[in-house]
């Protein structure tokens, strides 16, 4: 409730805020000014560095093909870290101790371990294990599940936990079994009240496909700047331009999840979002 | 065990993690502080500073922290020559530490303003109708009030920092898990034994903060 912090600007109000305005405008453009003065000092507004990208050639050689590695990678990450995230989060509220315990411990491994500690060690650790090459993009991919899967399996499970008990009760006294209960019950209807924590998830696992830059994998970074810049010399251009080009398809998805929230709670869902942590923490 | 059992190999872990520890503490109080002061602005009378604000949170938030490292070196040191530290490691350390500190502060910002939002509307009417300005209804009211809500919130972000502190190795420093990736290409007969010592200190760290985290927040929680 950002607008009950301060009373509706009155007269004096009105110039004390027009002339903060004022002031943090300067300082603002000041900052800017002395960035674009940064730049310009390293030559780096030189349109050579910059025409690169408005040809043709750099989006079909580059950028295109880096985005469709992302994307590609972010795809089946996301196919599989739903189906993980479905399958732990049943598994880890089994009321069998024998599937419950070891499911909740490979949710909170993966959880704790970071993302790229795992990639290493599938891509540089596995294939002395296997004896044999594990390519850049099974990897990432393998990964992006492992890590991603766990946090939706946790997000699934307080969805699941968060229905009325009068469902699966309903469900049991027409003679469903615990596996259709779950099936046709349950999930669904967490699936749904979950959706906006499980969107901004999949923005996470879209993000994180960049960890492939790491390990040589030709996505967004790897071929948008580090060899695009290696052809045209231009690091800070390149960098920028990705980064807008990522930004634009987070946001985009950001303001889906976003949607969906105020849509699930004008159809009166149960409204789970506003009970468990919805905001993303960065990882 | 055999790996570890080298003085060298140890030294390899030790130093890894304590990077890892550098790089969370300075991220973590630099970016605390820029994040409490970006959520002030986003909900500050002054436009402008909303839409610097939320400008940096967009930004920020939807970039790959990798692309930001990768910036941060070279962009800002390699191509505009901002050199922080003679010592080459402790230049990537900085530059490390100032990627992760801009990218975590726009999370931090989003933790507390929703934190901010839990604080019941009528403590921040009766805080103005008492004649508080902006600054001191947001400094002496609502914050030290959002502050419990925003516990568990700022515990998941810390942990995501510890995390991510390991993608500042793509800029070349030893951190944990660019020492695992050596130690692996040297010791290819002891993989598992490397990946789960190094996996098992991240457990050992991360999961009790998050149950202490998750302690704190429970025991500071106000009933509404």
């Amino acid at each position: 409730m950002s607008s009950v912090l301060y009373d509706h600007p009155g007269p004096r109000a009105r110039v004390r805020n027009s002339a903060l305005t004022v002031v943090f405008g300067v300082a603002l453009a000041g900052l800017f000014w002395w960035l674009y003065r940064e730049f310009d000092n390293a030559g780096q507004w030189a349109p050579a560095l910059w025409k690169p990208f408005l040809d043709a050639d750099t989006w079909n050689n580059f950028i295109l093909p880096g985005l469709w590695g992302t994307l590609s990678a972010a795809a089946t990450g996301m196919v599989l870290a739903l189906a993980f995230g479905i399958i732990f989060a049943v598994a880890r509220l089994s009321e069998r101790r024998w599937i419950g315990i070891p499911a909740g411990a490979i949710i909170e491994f993966c959880r704790a371990v970071p993302l790229l500690l795992m990639i290493f060690f599938l891509f540089y650790g596995l294939p002395f294990l296997i004896d044999g090459p594990v390519s850049a993009y099974w990897a990432v991919v393998i990964g992006l599940t492992l890590y991603n899967g766990s946090v939706l399996a946790e997000a699934f499970r307080s969805g699941i936990r968060s229905l009325p008990a009068g469902q699966s009760e309903a469900a049991y006294a027409i003679g469903l079994n615990k596996a259709q209960v779950m099936r046709h019950i349950l999930v669904p209807q967490a699936a749904r009240a979950m959706l906006p924590v499980i969107i901004s998830q999949l923005v996470v696992l879209l993000k994180d496909t960049a960890l492939g830059y790491i390990i040589a994998y030709p996505e967004l970074i790897q071929l948008g700047v580090n060899v695009l810049s290696a052809n045209y010399v231009n690091v800070m251009a390149a960098a920028i331009v990705i980064a807008a080009i990522y930004i634009v398809i987070n946001s985009t998805l950001t303001g889906l999840a976003h949607w969906l929230d105020r849509r699930l709670m004008r159809t009166g869902q149960p409204s789970v979002t506003g009970k468990v942590a919805t905001e993303p923490a960065g990882d | 065990m055999d790996v570890f059992a080298d003085p060298d190999n140890r030294q390899l872990l030790l130093t890894g993690f304590a990077w890892i520890l550098k790089l969370t503490g300075a991220s973590a109080v630099i970016s605390l502080l820029v994040g409490v002061l970006l959520a002030a602005m986003r909900v500050s009378p002054v436009p402008v500073l909303r839409w610097f604000g939320a400008g940096w949170v967009n930004v920020f938030r939807n970039t790959p922290l990798t692309l930001v490292i990768y910036f941060c070196y070279f962009g800002l040191f390699s191509t505009l020559g901002l050199d922080l530290a003679d010592d080459l490691d402790l230049n990537t350390y900085w530059l490390g530490v100032i990627g992760l500190s801009t990218y975590t502060a726009a999370f931090v910002c989003e933790a507390i303003r929703s934190g901010i939002n839990t604080v019941p509307t009528g403590q921040a009417e009766a805080a103005r109708a008492i004649g508080l300005t902006f600054l001191q209804t947001l400094w002496l009211v609502v914050l030290p009030q959002a502050g419990r809500a925003v516990v568990a919130p700022l515990g998941s972000v810390l942990i995501a920092l510890t995390k991510n502190a390991t993608i500042v190795g793509t800029i070349g420093l030893a951190e944990a898990a660019n020492a695992m990736k050596t130690l692996i290409n040297n010791n290819g007969d002891e993989v598992i034994t490397i990946f789960l010592v190094f996996a098992g200190v991240f457990v050992a760290l991360l999961v009790p903060t998050g149950y202490l985290f998750n302690w704190l927040s429970n025991r500071l929680a106000a009933r509404r």
